[in-house]
């Protein structure tokens, strides 16, 4: 049963190992999908139809008819009457089994019909405003804001500072260098929840508890990002940098034009990398950062979950704008990511 | 800007102007701005220290974000009282280990002075065992699919992969809303079983989600691992099984998992070191833990512990960190002795 966990390749014919091999990649493949498309088509649903049950696949709204003679549109019904035939009529009331409906023919004629021969008709409609609301209501385009923010100066700060320090230790021979870089290494399986209480000591011992600064700081000198890059400098060849000393190039002029242009690609991958850890950062940004103004989209997520249970309308939408630059960054950079963790075994 | 073969950096062009050529040159000064001061400094310190120059800021942050708490981190294990700073805290010995570990009997949480913690340690336990087995297999199935296939491998890595990416909350967002009461899961389950259910308010069921969401978001990463791992099994070894008649189930249990085992076994442990620290998820898909307890795990006693209750107790907190860091390091130093045993 289990031949499958076999491997060959190159046979003409379709056996038992290959259906159950394309069983199991398309049963992933839905296991996945389903839940993040259904989250996705959810956030579109108006909030009666979001709390309806069994509940229904695609976002749909009540259909609205305008008749001459009302100021507001009437919700439409299809009414069946009684020689069988089903017309589109304005609901202007309903009271017990009696409902009062309009024709669009004939505006002015109102009709009474059993409530039973009427059925409400919606349309395929996104609710956009589930998306508009939250950011306009609510405090999340200031979430948003933080995120964005930490994110990007976090990364450039990343980028930068990684890059200096794993110029130093690819490039030069000094006292200490090996300690330095073993140092830093023995930390990469060190998590934080081991350290949580000493460094948020430190973050408020330099006034950056609650502040937006305090989370970027202790997130940028990452050992990950300087190993990435020294092994890549590494494999630059040092002649380079011999024949620059003879122009007379200053060291940073060596590491800023020549280093740092050569190491783009390991830089694409890092900065990646930052991208996606930042802007999905939870555990520490929740320690650090009290107050609703600084919180970061992940943070005002979590807490507005909390606070609103069954506002889910606006949870999903959030969610969405949550995942949309992740997966964005993902579909246009999947190949440097997939081959980037291969590589490295960074995550 | 170009480095030439020879080595030598000279300007990219030099005319005629155009407005591309402007933007370079406003680049070019704003490179000779940043330039300016560490050429400086160079001229001021000498060549042979600048190296420090570059280790410097990233070291420095290093020092004051990893390094000063890792030393504190012991330190306040041995403190009591609810201040935050270390030189106020009153020194109190084993207090909190001996606190954490006072129990009638460690098989039964509802013993012990600090039932919640013990409570805590047996959730991660079963959880860890659960999920690493549970992600292992996965993993495992799908790195030896994915690494038959001839075509679309690339496609399927990459569906794969996805949820790796995604944040906890949003993952656990998603699942929530899967797993509700208006759910798509219940609409199935209400046709089948008659009843609608709350997953995530029984003990069985959140406990079971909770593992299911976590491999789930995870598996994709260990996949890759273990297929760049399948990927390194030369080819002319099942070649000449092949010629031998070796049937294929016989050559997965004597050739391909013989030679996976190494890397297998560091997945293993890396996926051991993450079980144990879980939280994120868990916490936002269980409403902080719930039901009840069922899903309370370590970390999340120690960040409640220290940040989320009126009396900060950041000493037990810590105390319960030092202990759980040990665990983790035994596993760690598990993993480099086999991560050592496989290069050779």
């Amino acid at each position: 049963m289990l031949g499958f966990l076999t491997r060959t390749r190159g046979k003409s014919r379709m056996d038992v190992t290959d259906i159950l091999a394309w069983a199991w990649l398309i049963l992933g493949t839905l296991v996945i999908a389903i839940p993040i498309g259904w989250a996705f088509l959810s956030s579109f649903k108006p909030e009666a139809e979001i709390n309806s049950f069994p509940p229904t696949l695609l976002p749909r709204a009540a259909e609205e008819l305008a008749i001459d003679g009302y100021d507001e549109p009437l919700p439409a019904y299809a009414w069946t009457d009684e020689q069988g035939e089903t017309r589109t009529v304005g609901l202007v009331r309903r009271i017990g089994l009696k409902a009062t409906v309009v024709d669009p023919a004939s505006p002015g004629e109102r009709l009474s019909v059993d409530a039973s021969a009427i059925e409400k008709q919606t349309v395929l409609r996104p609710e956009w405003s589930n998306y508009t609301d939250p950011l306009e209501r609510f405090a999340f385009l200031t979430y948003l804001k933080n995120s964005v923010f930490v994110t990007t100066v976090a990364t450039i700060l990343t980028l930068v500072l990684n890059s200096m320090a794993a110029f130093a230790l690819s490039k030069y021979r000094f006292r200490g260098s090996t300690t330095i870089f073993v140092l830093m290494l023995s930390t990469l399986m060190l998590p934080l929840s081991v350290i949580m209480v000493p460094a948020f000591m430190v973050v408020v011992g330099l006034n950056l508890a609650d502040n937006l600064w305090g989370v970027i700081f202790s997130t940028v000198a990452t050992p990950t990002g300087v190993f990435l890059l020294r092994q890549y400098m590494l494999t630059i060849p040092d002649d380079l940098i011999e024949a620059a000393r003879v122009d007379a190039a200053s060291e940073f002029r060596i590491y800023w034009r020549i280093i740092l242009p050569l190491s783009a690609p390991a830089l694409a991958v890092l900065a990646i990398f930052s991208v996606i850890w930042r802007w999905n950062d939870f555990l520490w940004p929740l320690i650090v950062l009290s107050s609703p103004e600084n919180y970061t989209l992940q943070l005002g997520l979590n807490a507005f979950q909390g606070q609103f249970t069954v506002q889910w309308h606006y949870i999903l939408s959030m969610t969405v704008v949550a995942l949309l630059p992740v997966t964005l960054i993902f579909l246009f950079l999947q190949r440097y990511i997939t081959e980037g963790v291969a590589s490295s075994g960074v995550k | 800007m170009a480095a030439t073969d020879d080595g030598y950096v000279r300007p990219a062009r030099e005319a005629p102007v155009s407005s591309s050529d402007r933007g370079d040159r406003l680049l070019e000064a704003a490179m000779a701005v940043v330039e300016w001061p560490f050429t400086r400094l160079q001229r001021l310190i000498g060549l042979r220290r600048m190296p420090w120059v570059f280790v410097l800021p990233n070291m420095a942050l290093f020092t004051i974000f990893v390094f000063i708490p890792v030393l504190l981190a012991i330190g306040y294990a041995f403190t009591g009282g609810t201040e935050l700073l270390l030189w106020n805290r009153p020194f109190v010995g084993f207090e909190n280990f001996s606190r954490l570990l006072s129990c009638g009997s460690y098989l039964d949480p509802a013993t012990c002075e600090l039932d919640l913690f013990w409570t805590a340690v047996f959730n991660t336990t079963w959880y860890t065992a659960f999920n690493a087995t549970g992600t292992l297999v996965v993993s495992l199935v799908t790195a030896l699919v994915l690494n038959r296939l001839t075509r679309g491998k690339a496609f399927f890595r990459a569906i794969f992969f996805y949820p790796v990416l995604l944040s906890p909350v949003v993952v656990a967002l998603v699942w929530k809303w899967f797993l509700a009461r208006n759910g798509l899961l219940n609409a199935v389950f209400a046709d089948l079983m008659g009843e609608r259910t709350i997953f995530l308010l029984e003990v069985l069921w959140s406990r079971f989600w909770v593992v299911y969401v976590s491999i789930w978001f995870h598996m994709g990463f260990y996949t890759l691992i273990i297929l760049a791992g399948l990927q390194a099994i030369p080819r002319d070894i099942y070649e000449a099984a092949l010629i031998d008649g070796t049937t294929r189930w016989r050559q997965f249990w004597r050739l391909t998992l013989p030679l996976l085992m190494p890397n297998l076994l560091v997945v293993l442990v890396l996926l051991l070191i993450r079980s144990v620290q879980v939280f994120d998820e868990a916490w936002v898909l269980t409403d902080g833990g719930g039901p009840g307890t069922a899903n309370t795990f370590v970390v999340q006693f120690i960040y409640e512990t220290a940040f989320a209750t009126d009396v900060r107790l950041y000493g037990l907190a810590s105390a319960a960190s030092v202990l759980m860091g040990l665990a983790l390091l035994v596993l760690t130093l598990v993993q480099l002795w086999l991560g050592k045993k496989a290069e050779n």
